[in-house]
Protein backbone atom coordinates (compact mmCIF):
# COMPACT_ATOMS: atom_id res chain seq x y z
CA UNK A 1 0.00 0.00 0.00
CA UNK A 2 1.32 3.38 -0.96
CA UNK A 3 2.09 5.97 1.97
CA UNK A 4 -0.84 7.95 0.86
CA UNK A 5 -2.93 5.17 1.09
CA UNK A 6 -1.66 4.22 4.58
CA UNK A 7 -2.35 7.75 5.89
CA UNK A 8 -5.89 7.78 4.46
CA UNK A 9 -6.87 4.63 6.54
CA UNK A 10 -5.07 6.59 9.29
CA UNK A 11 -7.42 9.32 9.02
CA UNK A 12 -10.59 7.53 8.69
CA UNK A 13 -9.81 5.18 11.89
CA UNK A 14 -9.16 8.74 13.70
CA UNK A 15 -12.03 9.86 12.20
CA UNK A 16 -14.42 6.49 13.22
CA UNK A 17 -12.79 6.95 16.85
CA UNK A 18 -14.14 10.21 17.09
CA UNK A 19 -17.05 10.30 15.76
CA UNK A 20 -18.17 6.84 17.88
CA UNK A 21 -20.34 7.00 20.79
CA UNK A 22 -19.07 8.65 23.81
CA UNK A 23 -20.14 4.68 25.50
CA UNK A 24 -16.97 3.18 23.65
CA UNK A 25 -14.75 6.09 26.24
CA UNK A 26 -16.94 5.10 28.78
CA UNK A 27 -15.23 5.51 32.06
CA UNK A 28 -16.78 2.20 33.44
CA UNK A 29 -18.17 -0.84 31.47
CA UNK A 30 -20.48 -3.68 32.88
CA UNK A 31 -21.21 -6.23 31.89
CA UNK A 32 -24.21 -8.83 32.86
CA UNK A 33 -25.60 -12.70 31.10
CA UNK A 34 -27.43 -15.63 31.70
CA UNK A 35 -31.28 -15.94 32.04
CA UNK A 36 -33.38 -15.30 29.15
CA UNK A 37 -36.01 -15.16 32.36
CA UNK A 38 -34.43 -12.13 33.62
CA UNK A 39 -33.21 -10.76 30.89
CA UNK A 40 -36.15 -7.93 30.18
CA UNK A 41 -35.99 -6.42 33.73
CA UNK A 42 -31.68 -5.98 33.19
CA UNK A 43 -31.69 -4.72 29.94
CA UNK A 44 -34.65 -1.95 30.90
CA UNK A 45 -32.70 -1.22 33.98
CA UNK A 46 -29.78 -0.72 32.37
CA UNK A 47 -31.00 1.14 29.88
CA UNK A 48 -32.71 3.66 32.60
CA UNK A 49 -29.09 3.53 34.77
CA UNK A 50 -27.13 4.58 31.83
CA UNK A 51 -29.76 7.45 30.60
CA UNK A 52 -29.35 8.71 34.33
CA UNK A 53 -24.97 8.11 34.25
CA UNK A 54 -24.03 8.24 30.78
CA UNK A 55 -20.56 6.92 32.43
CA UNK A 56 -21.53 3.86 32.73
CA UNK A 57 -21.78 1.50 29.78
CA UNK A 58 -23.35 -1.96 30.96
CA UNK A 59 -23.86 -4.81 28.23
CA UNK A 60 -26.26 -7.56 28.62
CA UNK A 61 -27.13 -10.69 26.90
CA UNK A 62 -28.71 -13.77 27.65
CA UNK A 63 -27.90 -17.10 26.90
CA UNK A 64 -29.38 -19.21 29.89
CA UNK A 65 -29.24 -19.27 33.62
CA UNK A 66 -26.07 -21.75 33.92
CA UNK A 67 -24.16 -19.39 31.06
CA UNK A 68 -24.56 -17.19 33.58
CA UNK A 69 -23.38 -19.35 36.66
CA UNK A 70 -20.03 -20.15 34.94
CA UNK A 71 -19.17 -16.66 33.23
CA UNK A 72 -19.11 -15.38 36.43
CA UNK A 73 -17.61 -18.29 38.11
CA UNK A 74 -14.95 -17.62 35.46
CA UNK A 75 -15.15 -13.84 36.16
CA UNK A 76 -16.11 -13.67 31.86
CA UNK A 77 -18.55 -11.30 33.02
CA UNK A 78 -19.10 -8.67 36.35
CA UNK A 79 -22.96 -10.10 36.77
CA UNK A 80 -24.32 -13.70 36.05
CA UNK A 81 -28.02 -13.71 36.11
CA UNK A 82 -29.96 -16.73 37.28
CA UNK A 83 -33.34 -18.17 38.04
CA UNK A 84 -31.34 -20.69 40.23
CA UNK A 85 -28.96 -21.00 42.72
CA UNK A 86 -25.47 -22.62 41.44
CA UNK A 87 -26.45 -26.63 40.76
CA UNK A 88 -23.43 -27.08 42.47
CA UNK A 89 -21.37 -24.93 45.35
CA UNK A 90 -19.22 -22.51 43.14
CA UNK A 91 -16.73 -20.21 45.78
CA UNK A 92 -16.68 -16.50 46.04
CA UNK A 93 -20.04 -16.13 44.28
CA UNK A 94 -22.22 -13.54 45.90
CA UNK A 95 -25.87 -14.19 45.41
CA UNK A 96 -28.12 -10.81 44.97
CA UNK A 97 -32.28 -11.23 44.80
CA UNK A 98 -33.83 -9.06 42.69
CA UNK A 99 -36.88 -9.94 41.95
CA UNK A 100 -39.30 -13.22 41.59
CA UNK A 101 -40.47 -14.47 38.48
CA UNK A 102 -43.44 -17.14 37.90
CA UNK A 103 -42.74 -19.44 35.10
CA UNK A 104 -46.36 -19.93 33.27
CA UNK A 105 -47.19 -23.83 31.51
CA UNK A 106 -47.89 -22.50 28.24
CA UNK A 107 -49.32 -24.08 24.94
CA UNK A 108 -50.59 -22.54 21.98
CA UNK A 109 -54.13 -22.01 21.36
CA UNK A 110 -57.19 -24.85 20.28
CA UNK A 111 -55.52 -27.67 22.18
CA UNK A 112 -59.02 -27.61 24.42
CA UNK A 113 -57.70 -27.70 27.57
CA UNK A 114 -56.99 -24.64 30.22
CA UNK A 115 -54.82 -26.71 32.99
CA UNK A 116 -53.13 -29.66 34.14
CA UNK A 117 -52.55 -30.97 37.27
CA UNK A 118 -48.93 -32.20 38.64
CA UNK A 119 -49.34 -35.74 37.44
CA UNK A 120 -50.37 -34.92 34.01
CA UNK A 121 -47.55 -32.42 33.37
CA UNK A 122 -45.34 -35.14 34.58
CA UNK A 123 -46.83 -37.59 32.02
CA UNK A 124 -46.47 -35.00 29.29
CA UNK A 125 -43.08 -33.78 29.71
CA UNK A 126 -41.67 -37.41 30.23
CA UNK A 127 -43.22 -38.21 26.96
CA UNK A 128 -45.91 -41.26 28.55
CA UNK A 129 -48.85 -38.90 27.34
CA UNK A 130 -48.57 -37.83 23.40
CA UNK A 131 -52.10 -36.63 22.73
CA UNK A 132 -53.66 -33.75 23.49
CA UNK A 133 -57.40 -36.34 23.53
CA UNK A 134 -55.47 -37.99 26.60
CA UNK A 135 -55.75 -35.11 29.28
CA UNK A 136 -59.01 -34.08 27.95
CA UNK A 137 -58.55 -32.05 25.35
CA UNK A 138 -58.84 -32.69 20.89
CA UNK A 139 -57.51 -35.34 19.07
CA UNK A 140 -54.14 -33.54 18.47
CA UNK A 141 -50.63 -34.59 18.96
CA UNK A 142 -48.29 -32.68 21.85
CA UNK A 143 -45.29 -31.53 20.91
CA UNK A 144 -43.19 -30.64 23.90
CA UNK A 145 -40.97 -27.77 23.72
CA UNK A 146 -37.81 -27.53 25.90
CA UNK A 147 -34.91 -25.57 27.03
CA UNK A 148 -31.49 -26.59 26.74
CA UNK A 149 -29.84 -27.75 29.91
CA UNK A 150 -28.21 -24.29 30.11
CA UNK A 151 -31.93 -23.18 31.36
CA UNK A 152 -32.84 -22.14 34.86
CA UNK A 153 -36.77 -22.04 33.63
CA UNK A 154 -36.07 -25.81 32.77
CA UNK A 155 -34.54 -26.37 36.09
CA UNK A 156 -37.16 -24.64 38.09
CA UNK A 157 -39.86 -26.45 36.20
CA UNK A 158 -38.07 -29.69 36.97
CA UNK A 159 -37.64 -28.87 40.36
CA UNK A 160 -41.43 -28.24 41.30
CA UNK A 161 -43.63 -30.35 38.49
CA UNK A 162 -41.31 -33.14 37.25
CA UNK A 163 -39.49 -34.24 40.73
CA UNK A 164 -37.51 -38.02 39.51
CA UNK A 165 -39.69 -38.05 36.43
CA UNK A 166 -37.17 -37.48 33.62
CA UNK A 167 -37.62 -35.20 30.71
CA UNK A 168 -38.04 -36.79 27.65
CA UNK A 169 -35.29 -36.33 24.69
CA UNK A 170 -37.95 -36.24 22.21
CA UNK A 171 -38.66 -32.63 22.81
CA UNK A 172 -38.19 -29.83 20.49
CA UNK A 173 -35.27 -27.84 22.28
CA UNK A 174 -35.29 -23.70 21.99
CA UNK A 175 -32.52 -22.31 23.55
CA UNK A 176 -34.47 -18.61 24.57
CA UNK A 177 -37.50 -17.78 26.19
CA UNK A 178 -38.68 -15.82 23.43
CA UNK A 179 -38.29 -18.22 20.94
CA UNK A 180 -40.29 -20.73 23.16
CA UNK A 181 -43.21 -18.75 22.98
CA UNK A 182 -42.93 -17.79 18.92
CA UNK A 183 -42.71 -21.45 18.42
CA UNK A 184 -45.78 -23.15 20.58
CA UNK A 185 -47.43 -20.20 19.30
CA UNK A 186 -46.77 -21.54 15.49
CA UNK A 187 -46.76 -25.39 15.77
CA UNK A 188 -50.24 -26.24 16.51
CA UNK A 189 -50.62 -28.72 19.47
CA UNK A 190 -47.31 -27.40 21.49
CA UNK A 191 -46.78 -26.99 25.23
CA UNK A 192 -43.87 -25.40 26.67
CA UNK A 193 -43.26 -23.41 30.20
CA UNK A 194 -41.33 -19.90 30.41
CA UNK A 195 -41.43 -17.09 32.41
CA UNK A 196 -45.24 -15.17 32.82
CA UNK A 197 -43.35 -11.72 31.52
CA UNK A 198 -43.08 -13.58 27.98
CA UNK A 199 -46.26 -14.96 27.60
CA UNK A 200 -48.65 -11.34 27.72
CA UNK A 201 -50.64 -10.48 24.91
CA UNK A 202 -48.66 -13.37 22.96
CA UNK A 203 -51.31 -15.46 21.50
CA UNK A 204 -50.77 -18.68 23.35
CA UNK A 205 -52.62 -20.13 26.34
CA UNK A 206 -51.41 -20.20 29.84
CA UNK A 207 -52.19 -23.28 31.55
CA UNK A 208 -54.07 -23.69 34.76
CA UNK A 209 -51.73 -25.56 36.96
CA UNK A 210 -53.51 -28.24 39.32
CA UNK A 211 -56.51 -25.65 38.76
CA UNK A 212 -54.76 -22.52 39.95
CA UNK A 213 -53.58 -19.84 37.44
CA UNK A 214 -50.41 -18.58 37.49
CA UNK A 215 -51.73 -14.11 38.39
CA UNK A 216 -49.83 -12.57 40.54
CA UNK A 217 -52.08 -12.77 43.62
CA UNK A 218 -52.12 -16.45 43.12
CA UNK A 219 -47.62 -16.42 42.90
CA UNK A 220 -48.03 -13.84 46.40
CA UNK A 221 -49.69 -15.93 48.49
CA UNK A 222 -48.37 -19.61 47.25
CA UNK A 223 -50.69 -21.32 45.53
CA UNK A 224 -49.10 -21.79 42.17
CA UNK A 225 -46.08 -23.50 42.36
CA UNK A 226 -44.09 -22.57 39.68
CA UNK A 227 -41.44 -19.81 40.74
CA UNK A 228 -38.23 -18.61 41.69
CA UNK A 229 -36.16 -15.64 42.96
CA UNK A 230 -34.15 -14.38 40.50
CA UNK A 231 -30.48 -13.98 41.32
CA UNK A 232 -27.91 -11.40 40.25
CA UNK A 233 -24.84 -13.40 41.27
CA UNK A 234 -20.98 -11.23 41.65
CA UNK A 235 -17.72 -12.58 41.85
CA UNK A 236 -16.37 -12.22 45.10
CA UNK A 237 -18.27 -9.30 47.07
CA UNK A 238 -19.62 -6.07 44.55
CA UNK A 239 -17.34 -3.71 43.34
CA UNK A 240 -18.49 -0.24 44.16
CA UNK A 241 -20.49 0.22 40.32
CA UNK A 242 -22.14 -2.88 40.11
CA UNK A 243 -23.18 -2.44 43.63
CA UNK A 244 -25.04 0.68 42.55
CA UNK A 245 -26.49 -0.93 39.60
CA UNK A 246 -27.69 -3.82 41.68
CA UNK A 247 -29.48 -1.61 44.37
CA UNK A 248 -30.69 0.24 41.11
CA UNK A 249 -32.32 -2.85 39.57
CA UNK A 250 -33.55 -4.04 43.30
CA UNK A 251 -35.41 -0.31 43.43
CA UNK A 252 -37.54 -0.68 40.29
CA UNK A 253 -40.44 -1.52 41.55
CA UNK A 254 -42.86 0.06 38.95
CA UNK A 255 -40.81 -1.91 35.78
CA UNK A 256 -41.14 -4.93 38.26
CA UNK A 257 -44.21 -5.32 37.77
CA UNK A 258 -44.73 -3.44 33.82
CA UNK A 259 -42.81 -6.16 33.15
CA UNK A 260 -44.27 -9.18 34.79
CA UNK A 261 -42.42 -9.81 37.69
CA UNK A 262 -43.35 -10.25 41.52
CA UNK A 263 -41.03 -7.95 44.13
CA UNK A 264 -39.69 -10.10 46.93
CA UNK A 265 -41.29 -8.17 49.92
CA UNK A 266 -44.43 -8.77 48.71
CA UNK A 267 -44.21 -12.83 48.76
CA UNK A 268 -46.41 -14.52 51.79
CA UNK A 269 -44.46 -17.49 50.95
CA UNK A 270 -40.69 -18.18 50.38
CA UNK A 271 -39.09 -20.72 48.24
CA UNK A 272 -38.82 -23.01 50.98
CA UNK A 273 -42.39 -23.41 51.64
CA UNK A 274 -43.40 -25.38 48.02
CA UNK B 1 29.95 3.90 -2.98
CA UNK B 2 29.22 0.34 -3.71
CA UNK B 3 25.61 0.03 -2.49
CA UNK B 4 24.37 0.32 -6.09
CA UNK B 5 20.62 -0.05 -6.96
CA UNK B 6 21.25 -3.75 -7.42
CA UNK B 7 22.58 -3.87 -3.18
CA UNK B 8 19.44 -2.21 -2.22
CA UNK B 9 17.11 -4.77 -4.38
CA UNK B 10 18.84 -7.84 -2.77
CA UNK B 11 18.56 -6.33 0.80
CA UNK B 12 14.90 -6.35 -0.11
CA UNK B 13 14.22 -9.15 -1.64
CA UNK B 14 15.74 -10.85 1.47
CA UNK B 15 13.51 -8.89 3.44
CA UNK B 16 10.41 -10.01 1.84
CA UNK B 17 10.97 -13.29 1.46
CA UNK B 18 11.56 -13.41 5.33
CA UNK B 19 8.17 -11.72 5.57
CA UNK B 20 6.49 -14.18 3.24
CA UNK B 21 8.53 -16.97 5.28
CA UNK B 22 7.15 -15.49 8.82
CA UNK B 23 3.37 -15.60 7.47
CA UNK B 24 3.75 -19.02 6.51
CA UNK B 25 5.36 -20.59 9.64
CA UNK B 26 2.41 -18.41 11.63
CA UNK B 27 -0.53 -20.17 9.79
CA UNK B 28 1.45 -23.48 10.03
CA UNK B 29 1.85 -22.72 13.59
CA UNK B 30 -2.04 -21.74 14.52
CA UNK B 31 -3.13 -24.50 12.36
CA UNK B 32 -0.88 -27.51 14.70
CA UNK B 33 -1.63 -25.43 17.75
CA UNK B 34 -5.42 -25.79 17.36
CA UNK B 35 -5.14 -29.09 16.32
CA UNK B 36 -2.66 -30.09 19.35
CA UNK B 37 -5.48 -28.04 21.38
CA UNK B 38 -8.89 -29.52 20.85
CA UNK B 39 -6.76 -33.18 20.73
CA UNK B 40 -5.73 -32.23 24.23
CA UNK B 41 -9.10 -31.25 25.35
CA UNK B 42 -11.11 -33.48 23.12
CA UNK B 43 -9.27 -36.48 24.29
CA UNK B 44 -10.10 -36.04 28.11
CA UNK B 45 -13.42 -37.56 27.89
CA UNK B 46 -11.57 -40.80 27.14
CA UNK B 47 -8.62 -40.32 29.71
CA UNK B 48 -10.06 -37.81 32.41
CA UNK B 49 -13.49 -39.19 32.61
CA UNK B 50 -12.99 -42.68 31.38
CA UNK B 51 -16.04 -42.71 28.62
CA UNK B 52 -14.86 -45.92 26.10
CA UNK B 53 -14.79 -44.60 22.96
CA UNK B 54 -17.00 -46.81 21.75
CA UNK B 55 -19.51 -45.62 24.03
CA UNK B 56 -18.79 -42.15 22.69
CA UNK B 57 -19.22 -43.31 19.10
CA UNK B 58 -21.91 -45.84 19.35
CA UNK B 59 -24.63 -45.11 22.16
CA UNK B 60 -27.54 -42.24 22.20
CA UNK B 61 -27.45 -41.17 25.58
CA UNK B 62 -26.09 -37.88 26.25
CA UNK B 63 -26.07 -36.69 29.93
CA UNK B 64 -23.35 -35.64 31.13
CA UNK B 65 -24.51 -35.03 34.47
CA UNK B 66 -25.54 -38.48 34.54
CA UNK B 67 -22.07 -39.83 33.40
CA UNK B 68 -23.42 -40.71 30.42
CA UNK B 69 -21.70 -39.11 26.82
CA UNK B 70 -22.87 -41.21 24.04
CA UNK B 71 -22.64 -38.99 20.91
CA UNK B 72 -24.64 -41.40 18.26
CA UNK B 73 -27.66 -39.00 17.97
CA UNK B 74 -25.46 -36.40 16.98
CA UNK B 75 -23.50 -37.75 14.63
CA UNK B 76 -26.26 -39.56 12.71
CA UNK B 77 -28.13 -36.34 12.75
CA UNK B 78 -24.59 -34.59 10.87
CA UNK B 79 -24.27 -37.45 8.51
CA UNK B 80 -27.84 -37.74 7.59
CA UNK B 81 -28.27 -34.17 7.14
CA UNK B 82 -25.02 -33.89 4.81
CA UNK B 83 -26.20 -37.39 2.82
CA UNK B 84 -29.55 -35.68 2.13
CA UNK B 85 -27.42 -32.42 1.24
CA UNK B 86 -25.38 -33.96 -1.16
CA UNK B 87 -28.20 -36.21 -3.00
CA UNK B 88 -30.21 -33.44 -3.34
CA UNK B 89 -28.17 -30.37 -3.83
CA UNK B 90 -25.37 -32.46 -5.39
CA UNK B 91 -27.27 -33.75 -8.40
CA UNK B 92 -29.52 -30.48 -8.86
CA UNK B 93 -26.14 -28.22 -8.79
CA UNK B 94 -24.30 -30.44 -11.72
CA UNK B 95 -27.24 -30.26 -13.86
CA UNK B 96 -27.19 -26.09 -13.12
CA UNK B 97 -23.50 -26.03 -14.18
CA UNK B 98 -24.48 -28.56 -17.15
CA UNK B 99 -26.72 -25.92 -18.74
CA UNK B 100 -24.59 -23.14 -18.14
CA UNK B 101 -21.68 -24.04 -19.83
CA UNK B 102 -23.10 -26.25 -22.73
CA UNK B 103 -26.97 -25.09 -23.18
CA UNK B 104 -27.40 -21.59 -21.84
CA UNK B 105 -27.35 -18.34 -24.17
CA UNK B 106 -23.96 -17.06 -23.31
CA UNK B 107 -25.80 -13.76 -22.15
CA UNK B 108 -28.08 -15.42 -20.26
CA UNK B 109 -24.88 -17.29 -18.11
CA UNK B 110 -23.04 -14.42 -18.27
CA UNK B 111 -25.68 -12.87 -16.28
CA UNK B 112 -26.68 -15.89 -13.61
CA UNK B 113 -23.23 -16.48 -12.73
CA UNK B 114 -22.59 -13.30 -10.60
CA UNK B 115 -25.75 -14.02 -9.02
CA UNK B 116 -24.74 -17.69 -7.93
CA UNK B 117 -21.57 -16.63 -7.18
CA UNK B 118 -23.35 -14.01 -4.79
CA UNK B 119 -25.23 -17.15 -3.49
CA UNK B 120 -22.12 -18.23 -1.74
CA UNK B 121 -21.99 -14.70 0.19
CA UNK B 122 -25.27 -15.15 2.06
CA UNK B 123 -24.78 -15.37 5.71
CA UNK B 124 -26.23 -18.84 7.20
CA UNK B 125 -28.10 -17.03 9.34
CA UNK B 126 -29.84 -15.76 6.99
CA UNK B 127 -30.59 -19.26 5.43
CA UNK B 128 -31.49 -20.42 8.51
CA UNK B 129 -34.16 -17.16 9.03
CA UNK B 130 -35.56 -18.41 5.60
CA UNK B 131 -35.87 -21.55 6.46
CA UNK B 132 -37.60 -21.35 9.79
CA UNK B 133 -40.52 -18.92 8.28
CA UNK B 134 -40.69 -20.04 5.03
CA UNK B 135 -39.87 -23.86 4.75
CA UNK B 136 -40.70 -24.56 8.21
CA UNK B 137 -43.97 -23.73 8.42
CA UNK B 138 -44.57 -25.34 4.63
CA UNK B 139 -43.72 -28.81 6.12
CA UNK B 140 -45.95 -28.07 8.98
CA UNK B 141 -48.92 -27.32 7.24
CA UNK B 142 -48.55 -30.37 4.64
CA UNK B 143 -47.86 -32.93 6.90
CA UNK B 144 -49.14 -32.21 10.24
CA UNK B 145 -45.73 -32.32 11.97
CA UNK B 146 -44.45 -30.00 14.11
CA UNK B 147 -41.82 -29.18 10.32
CA UNK B 148 -38.65 -29.23 12.26
CA UNK B 149 -36.41 -32.31 11.49
CA UNK B 150 -34.13 -33.64 9.18
CA UNK B 151 -35.87 -32.90 6.34
CA UNK B 152 -35.87 -28.77 6.69
CA UNK B 153 -32.57 -29.17 7.61
CA UNK B 154 -31.09 -31.34 4.48
CA UNK B 155 -33.32 -28.67 2.39
CA UNK B 156 -31.89 -25.83 3.55
CA UNK B 157 -28.48 -27.30 3.38
CA UNK B 158 -29.05 -28.60 -0.53
CA UNK B 159 -29.49 -24.61 -1.33
CA UNK B 160 -26.85 -23.81 0.82
CA UNK B 161 -24.21 -26.25 -1.07
CA UNK B 162 -25.86 -25.01 -4.51
CA UNK B 163 -23.63 -22.05 -5.37
CA UNK B 164 -20.43 -24.30 -4.25
CA UNK B 165 -21.21 -26.95 -6.39
CA UNK B 166 -22.83 -25.04 -9.43
CA UNK B 167 -19.54 -23.10 -9.53
CA UNK B 168 -16.87 -25.79 -9.31
CA UNK B 169 -18.56 -28.20 -11.52
CA UNK B 170 -19.36 -25.49 -14.04
CA UNK B 171 -15.38 -24.86 -14.10
CA UNK B 172 -14.48 -28.34 -14.29
CA UNK B 173 -17.04 -28.71 -17.23
CA UNK B 174 -15.51 -25.67 -18.78
CA UNK B 175 -12.18 -27.03 -18.92
CA UNK B 176 -12.67 -29.77 -20.75
CA UNK B 177 -10.64 -29.59 -23.92
CA UNK B 178 -13.06 -28.32 -26.95
CA UNK B 179 -11.50 -31.21 -29.23
CA UNK B 180 -13.65 -33.60 -26.81
CA UNK B 181 -16.61 -32.28 -27.71
CA UNK B 182 -16.22 -31.31 -31.57
CA UNK B 183 -15.22 -35.19 -32.40
CA UNK B 184 -17.98 -36.51 -30.18
CA UNK B 185 -20.43 -34.29 -32.39
CA UNK B 186 -18.51 -35.37 -35.29
CA UNK B 187 -18.93 -38.40 -34.42
CA UNK B 188 -22.81 -38.17 -34.95
CA UNK B 189 -23.67 -38.33 -30.97
CA UNK B 190 -26.26 -35.64 -29.69
CA UNK B 191 -25.91 -33.03 -27.58
CA UNK B 192 -27.47 -35.22 -24.99
CA UNK B 193 -24.84 -38.21 -25.50
CA UNK B 194 -22.09 -35.61 -26.04
CA UNK B 195 -22.55 -34.49 -22.45
CA UNK B 196 -23.67 -38.14 -21.04
CA UNK B 197 -21.09 -39.99 -22.42
CA UNK B 198 -18.28 -37.22 -23.00
CA UNK B 199 -18.32 -34.43 -21.45
CA UNK B 200 -19.39 -35.51 -17.57
CA UNK B 201 -16.85 -38.55 -17.46
CA UNK B 202 -13.94 -36.42 -18.78
CA UNK B 203 -15.09 -33.76 -15.69
CA UNK B 204 -15.72 -36.28 -13.42
CA UNK B 205 -12.88 -35.39 -11.09
CA UNK B 206 -13.69 -32.04 -10.90
CA UNK B 207 -16.89 -32.34 -10.18
CA UNK B 208 -16.55 -34.82 -7.24
CA UNK B 209 -14.08 -32.16 -6.09
CA UNK B 210 -17.01 -29.75 -6.05
CA UNK B 211 -19.74 -32.33 -4.77
CA UNK B 212 -17.13 -32.87 -1.66
CA UNK B 213 -16.50 -28.96 -0.85
CA UNK B 214 -20.00 -28.64 -0.90
CA UNK B 215 -20.21 -31.59 1.49
CA UNK B 216 -17.58 -30.26 3.58
CA UNK B 217 -19.42 -26.87 4.04
CA UNK B 218 -22.81 -28.74 5.03
CA UNK B 219 -20.97 -31.17 7.71
CA UNK B 220 -19.57 -27.84 9.85
CA UNK B 221 -22.74 -25.49 9.04
CA UNK B 222 -24.23 -24.59 12.46
CA UNK B 223 -26.37 -21.91 12.46
CA UNK B 224 -28.69 -22.56 9.89
CA UNK B 225 -29.21 -26.26 11.25
CA UNK B 226 -29.39 -25.16 14.62
CA UNK B 227 -32.61 -23.33 13.64
CA UNK B 228 -34.47 -25.85 11.62
CA UNK B 229 -33.98 -29.29 12.99
CA UNK B 230 -35.74 -29.08 16.33
CA UNK B 231 -32.93 -29.72 18.44
CA UNK B 232 -34.09 -32.80 19.89
CA UNK B 233 -31.54 -35.30 21.31
CA UNK B 234 -33.05 -38.47 19.80
CA UNK B 235 -31.98 -41.01 17.26
CA UNK B 236 -34.86 -39.70 13.75
CA UNK B 237 -37.22 -42.35 13.55
CA UNK B 238 -37.61 -40.64 10.00
CA UNK B 239 -36.94 -37.78 7.56
CA UNK B 240 -39.86 -35.21 9.62
CA UNK B 241 -38.28 -35.83 12.94
CA UNK B 242 -36.90 -33.44 15.09
CA UNK B 243 -33.22 -34.31 15.97
CA UNK B 244 -29.93 -32.94 16.37
CA UNK B 245 -26.74 -32.73 14.72
CA UNK B 246 -22.53 -31.96 16.42
CA UNK B 247 -22.07 -28.53 15.40
CA UNK B 248 -25.85 -27.46 16.64
CA UNK B 249 -25.28 -29.65 20.61
CA UNK B 250 -21.86 -27.86 20.88
CA UNK B 251 -23.37 -24.53 20.30
CA UNK B 252 -26.18 -25.30 22.45
CA UNK B 253 -24.21 -26.32 25.35
CA UNK B 254 -21.05 -24.94 25.26
CA UNK B 255 -21.17 -21.25 26.77
CA UNK B 256 -23.22 -23.34 30.16
CA UNK B 257 -20.55 -26.02 30.28
CA UNK B 258 -18.50 -26.14 33.51
CA UNK B 259 -14.72 -25.79 33.29
CA UNK B 260 -13.90 -29.65 33.33
CA UNK B 261 -17.02 -30.70 33.51
CA UNK B 262 -17.82 -34.23 31.73
CA UNK B 263 -20.20 -32.00 29.32
CA UNK B 264 -17.13 -29.60 28.61
CA UNK B 265 -15.12 -32.87 27.67
CA UNK B 266 -17.43 -34.63 26.03
CA UNK B 267 -18.40 -31.30 23.61
CA UNK B 268 -14.38 -30.69 22.62
CA UNK B 269 -14.51 -34.46 22.12
CA UNK B 270 -17.50 -33.79 19.29
CA UNK B 271 -15.74 -30.79 18.26
CA UNK B 272 -12.60 -32.81 17.61
CA UNK B 273 -14.89 -35.54 15.46
CA UNK B 274 -16.00 -32.69 13.52
CA UNK B 275 -12.54 -31.50 12.78
CA UNK B 276 -11.63 -35.24 11.65
CA UNK B 277 -14.74 -35.64 9.29
CA UNK B 278 -13.69 -32.58 7.91
CA UNK B 279 -10.14 -33.42 7.05
CA UNK B 280 -11.53 -36.67 5.51
CA UNK B 281 -13.23 -34.77 2.99
CA UNK B 282 -9.92 -32.59 2.11
CA UNK B 283 -8.01 -35.67 2.00
CA UNK B 284 -10.73 -37.35 -0.18
CA UNK B 285 -10.25 -33.66 -2.43
CA UNK B 286 -7.21 -34.55 -2.54
CA UNK B 287 -6.66 -38.09 -3.72
CA UNK B 288 -9.42 -37.37 -6.43
CA UNK B 289 -6.98 -34.67 -7.98
CA UNK B 290 -4.23 -37.14 -7.74
CA UNK B 291 -6.09 -39.77 -9.77
CA UNK B 292 -6.98 -37.46 -12.80
CA UNK B 293 -6.68 -38.89 -15.92
CA UNK B 294 -6.97 -35.83 -18.02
Amino acid sequence: MSRKGVALVAALLLALGFAAPNALFADTSITAAGSTALLPLVKASAEQYQKANPSIQISVSGGGSNVGLTNVAQKAVDIGDSDILPPKPMPGLVDHRVCVVAFAVIASPNTGVTGLNKKQLQDIFSARVTNWKQVGGKDQRITVINRPRSSGTRAVFVKVIMGTNPIADSGLVEDASGTVVSTVKTTPGAISYVATGYTRGQGVAELKVDGTPPTDANVISGKYPIWSYEHMFTNGPATKDVARFLTFVETRSVLVHKLGYLLIRDMKVSENDR
Amino acid sequence: MITTRAGRAHRQERIASALLLLAALLVVLSMAALLAYLGFEGLKTFFIDHISPLEFLFSPKFDPEAGRAGALVYIVGSLSITTFAIFVGGPFGVAVAIFLSQLSPVRFANALRPAIELLVGIPSVVYGWLGLTLLVPFIRNHTGTPGYGLFAAGIVLSIMILPTVISLSEDALRSVPGSLREGSLALGATRWQTIHRVLLPAARSGITVAIILGTARAIGETMAVQMVIGNASILPQGLLNPTSALPTEIVLDMASAPQGSLLEHSLFSMALLLLLIAMGFILAVRATLRNRTL
